[in-house]
């Protein structure tokens, strides 16, 4: 498992049925590309975040794909529409199996 | 051996043969990845918007978005990168707009392709040039 991963997400706290609102995203990750060599030059094998998804109440609202081109601490800023008060769940796959999971209330009103 | 003229243009025209063999024999890795994404169909311009730096200081972050009303997904290709897949964003119901940021690494200067698949099956394209000062792909 990568250490010292940590996954940051801001969403609003609060809006309107149907609205639109950015979300960010950042993950503390190094995202080893396969391309680097160590002192021996050996290439160090590709180490990355594979994919991303982010849903609301189950409903998804998008992911996305990562190959060895996505820069280290991988940063995404998206859009969603909001139909009701829920959480919304974001979750990270790396490379090595590990899951990273982080959720973010959102209330209507 | 004594290196004649006629022998030299003989030799030239030779390598130059087995040079371009190659490249007639297989199409190029970023033709590949975009035809492996659109299953060979043709792409138009328009209706895709690819904001990215004209010059990226550092190539191992350079931030890129990109919005294409009406897809249903969008995949990012580098055209100088040792690996052209960047990145595939699939917007899923509650998308508010297919619109999608990141940042990403440039090995040097070079085009960045975007393609859009729209939600009526066909596909979009559209590409930027970043001047990249340095390369973000490590030594």
């Amino acid at each position: 498992m990568a250490v010292g991963v940590k996954p940051r997400v801001k969403v609003p706290k609060t809006a309107a049925a149907g609205d639109v609102i950015t979300i960010k995203t950042l993950i503390s990750h190094k995202m080893e590309s396969g391309q680097r060599k160590d002192s021996d030059g050996n290439k160090i094998p590709q180490s990355i975040i594979n994919t991303f998804t982010c849903d609301f109440n189950g409903q998804n609202v998008m992911s996305v794909e990562l190959h060895g081109a996505i820069s280290t601490n991988p940063y995404f800023q998206f859009k969603a529409t909001v139909p009701e008060s829920g959480d919304f769940n974001f979750t990270w796959y790396d490379d090595d199996g590990s899951v990273y999971t982080e959720t973010k209330s959102i209330a209507v009103g | 051996m004594n290196f004649t003229r006629r022998d030299a243009l003989i030799l030239g025209a030779g390598a130059a043969t087995v040079a371009l063999l190659p490249v007639q024999a297989f199409a190029s890795p970023v033709d590949d990845a975009i035809a492996a994404f659109t299953g060979g169909a043709a792409t138009t311009e328009g209706g895709i918007e690819l904001t990215a730096p004209e010059i990226a200081e550092n190539g191992n972050t350079v931030p890129v978005s990109v919005s294409a009303p009406g897809a249903v997904s969008i995949i990012l290709i580098s055209t100088g990168n040792p690996v052209p897949d960047v990145c595939t964003f699939n917007f899923g119901a509650l998308s508010g707009s297919q619109f999608g940021s990141t940042r990403i690494r440039l090995a040097g200067t070079q085009d960045v392709i975007a393609v859009a698949k729209m939600a009526d099956g066909s596909f979009v394209q559209t590409s930027s040039v970043v001047k990249v000062t340095i390369g973000g792909c490590g030594g």
